[in-house]
């Protein structure tokens, strides 16, 4: 064996000493303006296109700029541009084409022309889909399939280029949403809304059919007059009617700018089988570049060498300058030279690796929940001592999500808006009591529901003016909602015709069914927490657990009777919740996503109203109106609005729990050289137990070797005989 | 041999076949390709148009086996049963659903996946023999029962526990290795220590007493009388005559283990981070990727069958008597 086969362990041992010796990164890697963050589920899609889940939008918004963005430090959420020179401008135009004026009534507008101008000079990461000859031309396109052969990784590709961002990507990306092979989960929403999206989508459906799989689709051939390029750096999008919700979507990763050449790299033979397309390598212009991507490992995002300048805001919300928030106002973006992600499947892992300082930030699983957070006398939560100790910091903030018990109002018993089934109903939202829910199963993480709308977006109403009168009452004294007395449920049950849980007419027992997801013995105390809200009013609860696809099916054909649902916002506006209980978006009948299958004549003609108007005083009137009839109406019972509780370590400056961007990693700011103090302070190697170890190890083997020894003594016999 | 080599060849067809057939059933009789549609496509705004769409895509528009639509062969053939499952015998595994190439990632993932299971296995394999031979020399004794008896100790507790244990203890108190993770190459092996420990000890215990019994019964033969009455020391018995006549049951039980090791193990590789087979195929079932779930079940066919002739072929090797023919 060579001599210098020998010192390769010593090599390798000495390599993992320079750092605490569990550390799970590279040696020195701490050091550096890195975040260190995981990642618990393999993103699917990178695809700008196709990704709609927030373990797809971590990587791709810091990757893909839409042209706006949330502001990262203001609230109520506010968009601002990001490509975008300015706001965009509207135009609004009635059937005959004639121009109107901003202020003109929504029923007048028959189409919206949305403008937007972005900033010259916006380059993109580097890529090989970018990189050119001599001659101009491509230089991978088309790429030899010898050379493509040699392509093992991605990082295979030497030459990288890069060009300006223009217009036209913007447009071109939008023609993808049309793609069949795109498969974009918001065509069928955006095709209600950008004139000649479905007449596109129909149009490359049939373009499509004859061509491999892999192959390039052209999606700019065909005409589309939903988008259209009116100089290098100005596009315009046309919406059917009124729909200023329109805005929030331009600050979503859909409509990120997608370079034409980029997809054509990809689309070429043997790319896809090398794992290299859009969903495995993005390609953008934000502050970050997918610099590794081994989703089965580390996901590592690293400054775009490209970025413009683009600066920490300098004015947020009264207290964040006084919690440090404007910091560094005006300092150059991004704040950090790389973000590694971790796959981290399991949370007991996730966790103690945080408490070893290996990761900047963590979730509280309910398994950690107690170790982190104690709640005051104030019955606000708090760090323990133990978390104190470490520096660590706790964040919450509430997320604009709602949780419902839903009833399917095309249900005989249930549903329906007769007085019967509405007081049953109503008895039932009285009984359940989600304030214990919230205690026992969510350890406090929530905010008790009293309508549709979650706090921090237009319409919510906090305090005496916003409770649900139908189940709770206002104590002025103490400040806060009672839950109405069980004895109004019960007299509300009797009016419905089932006076102590039985039916009046056949004096049978109510029995009700609930459909759920849940299942296993996590989910047993959860169900018979229902069953016993039920039984506080005589109900029998038939819990009827099933998977994920029976039960989208049962809700899809309406099979279910209660079920336990929630909506998380697409944006904050109340129109992306009120439009869960607009009739004709009924699962039943148009395969929206009324789940409940509520129609209310009155709330429909409202919700109409409502949807495209600006916020102001006549909308809120509106929206109170609205959430009156549902909570009168009872088709959910409202459960609660979680809050997310974020923990991070000492050294990481400017977190701002903001539900709304994702983009955020661009503003986060840490201290390397405390990580590296700290993580060796706190994963100093306990060596005692080796000692303890070869301590038992020699007791164990000491009489061992004396019965060896009086064994090998012995004769035949003994032996064989033993 | 050559012949009955070929012959256990031509058998495995019938049986990967009928495999592929099960494994199609019974996945379409919980799934329907709606399902995976639905699955894939994300819980907002899905509409019907949408998954007609990824169905077409994807390749699951087509009757599960027969094709009322088309004529001749092609009611057979143009079926998602041929279309999703024959190509498998040429081992085109296809793309994942979310486009993947599946033989790639197969590639990449069981290095990791044998980077774990092989040590365990070698290791475990020596070290659980050498602790039955020590208990079968010492029979009877104290040592003899105190070994059993931690033996169904640690063969009663869950494996789960050890791994928990492990990464609390020589992770987290300790800190004498990574809880969790991997790195590619030599890098690997301070994330290796930990999970082949656990590996090692949860394996212990039952094999420990099944090789225990082996031996034990091995030890009453005439065969071993008569080599301890040539005066043959004890160890020599044990590793030269017990261990050699023990062989046939271990191989059995050990070959057929060896090409699988490549598929790695679920739990292992969910918590501490391996990014081997283990982990992908239960990703894959639990996000109804029938195209990872077919081919992860023919490669554990494939090689389950390699690993069963393979276990035949070592028999000719220990025992002279066996000839396969």
């Amino acid at each position: 064996m060579p001599r210098r086969w020998v010192f390769i362990p010593f090599v390798l041992l000495l390599a993992a000493c320079s750092g605490p010796i569990n550390s799970p990164y590279a040696p020195g890697e701490p050091a550096g303006r890195t975040l260190f963050t995981a990642f618990s589920e393999r993103p699917k899609h990178l695809d700008p296109a196709r990704s709609y889940s927030e373990d797809q939008y971590q990587f791709v918004a810091n990757i893909y700029e839409p042209p706006l963005q949330y502001h990262y430090l203001k609230r109520p959420y506010q968009l601002v541009p990001l490509t975008a020179a300015a706001m965009p401008t509207v135009r609004y135009y009635d059937a005959a084409g004639r121009a109107l004026p901003a202020d003109a009534p929504s029923a007048a507008i028959a189409l919206s022309e949305y403008e937007i101008r972005i900033r010259p000079g916006i380059l993109y990461q580097p890529h090989p889909a970018f990189a050119l000859r001599a001659d101009g031309s491509p230089r991978y396109l088309p790429i030899d399939a010898r050379e493509l052969a040699r392509m093992r990784r991605f990082s295979d590709f030497r030459e990288l280029g890069t060009r300006e961002l223009t217009a036209d990507d913007y447009v071109y990306q939008i023609r993808r949403l049309a793609n069949p092979r795109a498969q974009s989960p918001i065509l069928g929403l955006m095709a209600e809304h950008i004139v000649g999206l479905r007449e596109l989508a129909a149009e490359l459906t049939e373009a499509v059919k004859d061509l491999p799989r892999d192959a390039y689709v052209d999606v700019a051939a065909p005409a589309f007059a939903g988008a259209y390029v009116v100089d290098r750096h100005t596009y315009r999008v046309r919406v059917r009617g009124k729909y200023p919700q329109f805005m929030y979507w331009l600050a979503m990763p859909f409509f990120a700018p997608m370079p034409p050449e980029a997809e054509r790299f990809y689309r070429q033979p043997g790319m896809a089988e090398r794992n290299f397309s859009l969903d495995w390598q993005p390609v953008g212009t934000g502050p970050f570049y997918l610099a590794e991507n081994d989703p089965n490992r580390v996901m590592r995002l690293r400054r775009n060498p490209h970025f413009r300048d683009e600066r920490y805001p300098d004015a947020g919300e009264p207290g964040d300058a006084a919690a440090g928030l404007l910091a560094d106002a005006g300092r150059p973006l991004p704040l950090v030279d790389e973000v590694v992600f971790t796959l981290e499947k399991e949370n007991v892992p996730y966790w103690n690796k945080f408490l070893q300082g290996y990761y900047d930030a963590s979730g509280i699983s309910s398994d950690s929940f107690d170790q982190a957070i104690r709640v005051g006398a104030d019955g606000q939560p708090d760090l323990t001592p133990a978390m104190r100790e470490r520096g660590i910091l706790l964040s919450t903030a509430a997320r604009p999500t709602l949780w419902y018990l839903g009833f399917n109002m095309a249900d005989p018993v249930l549903g329906g808006l007769s007085e019967r089934a509405r007081k049953l109903r109503q008895a039932i939202a009285i009984a359940v009591d989600y304030d214990e829910f919230i205690s026992i199963f969510t350890n406090g993480r929530g905010e008790r529901a009293h309508g549709p709308i979650p706090p921090g977006i237009f319409g919510h109403r906090a305090g005496a003016d916003g409770i649900n009168p139908v189940v709770f009452t206002w104590d002025a004294a103490r400040g806060e909602a009672r839950r109405r007395d069980l004895g109004e449920a019960r007299r509300l049950l009797a009016d419905a015709g089932y006076p102590n849980g039985r039916d009046a007419a056949s004096g049978r027992p109510l029995t009700l069914y609930f459909d759920t997801m849940a299942s296993g013995p996590e989910a047993k105390s959860r169900l018979d927490w229902y069953r016993k809200q039920f039984a506080k009013l005589d109900i029998q609860l038939v819990v009827r657990s099933t998977d994920y696809n029976r039960f989208q099916d049962k809700i899809q054909k309406g099979n279910a009777q209660m079920f336990e649902w929630g909506w998380n916002a697409d944006y904050p506006d109340p129109e992306n919740f009120l439009f869960l209980l607009y009739g004709p978006n009924a699962k039943l009948r148009g395969q929206g996503e009324n789940a409940s299958n509520y129609a209310n004549p009155e709330f429909d003609r409202l919700f109409e109203r409502m949807k495209d108007m600006d916020n102001g005083p006549e909308r809120q009137a509106l929206i109170d109106r609205m959430v009156a009839i549902v909570r009168d109406d009872a088709p959910w019972v409202f459960a609660f609005h979680p809050r997310s509780f974020g923990l991070r370590h000492g050294w990481v400056a400017n977190v701002k729990p903001n539900q709304m961007a994702n983009n955020a990693l661009k503003y986060r700011r840490v201290d390397p050289a405390a990580r590296v103090a700290y993580q060796a302070r706190w994963n100093r190697p306990v060596l005692w137990p080796l000692a303890v170890s070869a301590v038992l190890l020699a007791a164990a083997i000491a009489p061992a070797a004396t019965a060896y020894r009086r064994r090998q003594r012995a004769g035949v016999r003994e032996r064989a005989g033993a | 041999m050559l012949d009955y080599i070929l012959r256990r060849i031509l058998y495995a067809f019938p049986i990967l076949l009928g495999v592929n057939l099960l494994t199609f059933t019974l996945f379409f009789m919980v799934n329907t390709p709606d399902d995976m549609a639905r699955i894939h496509l994300g819980a907002k705004h899905v509409t019907q148009e949408a998954i007609d769409t990824w169905k077409r895509e994807h390749g699951y528009d087509k009757p599960l086996f027969y094709n009322a639509d088309a004529g001749g062969v092609a009611r057979l053939s143009e079926t998602l049963f041929v279309d999703k499952s024959l190509r498998l015998f040429l081992f085109d595994f296809g793309a994942a659903d979310d486009g993947r190439d599946i033989a790639r990632e197969i590639q990449t993932r069981m290095w990791p996946s044998l980077a774990i299971a092989l040590p365990t296995f070698v290791v475990g394999l020596l070290c659980y023999l050498s602790f039955a031979l020590l208990l079968a020399f010492f029979r009877g004794t104290a040592l003899d029962t105190g070994g059993v008896v931690l033996c169904v100790a640690l063969m009663s507790i869950s494996g789960l526990f050890y791994v928990i244990a492990g990464q609390y203890l020589m992770g987290k108190l300790w800190n004498w290795f990574p809880i969790s993770g991997y790195q590619p190459g030599w890098a690997a092996w301070p994330f290796l220590v930990m999970p082949v420990i656990v590996g090692l000890v949860a394996g212990i215990g039952d094999s420990t007493r099944f090789y225990r019994a082996l031996f034990l019964e091995e030890i009453g033969k005439d065969y071993v009388r008569t080599a301890r009455a040539k005066g043959l020391s004890e160890p020599r018995v044990l590793f030269r005559h017990v261990l050699g006549n023990a062989m046939i049951p271990i191989l059995t039980g050990v070959v057929v283990v060896i090409p699988r090791l490549f598929l790695g193990s679920l739990i292992i590789e969910s918590f501490f981070g391996i990014p081997g087979l283990g982990s992908y195929t239960i990703d894959a079932i639990q996000a109804q990727d029938f195209a990872i779930v077919r081919s992860m079940v023919f490669l554990g066919s494939v090689l389950y069958i390699i690993g069963l002739v393979l276990t035949d072929l070592s028999y000719t090797l220990v025992d002279p008597r066996v000839r396969l023919e």
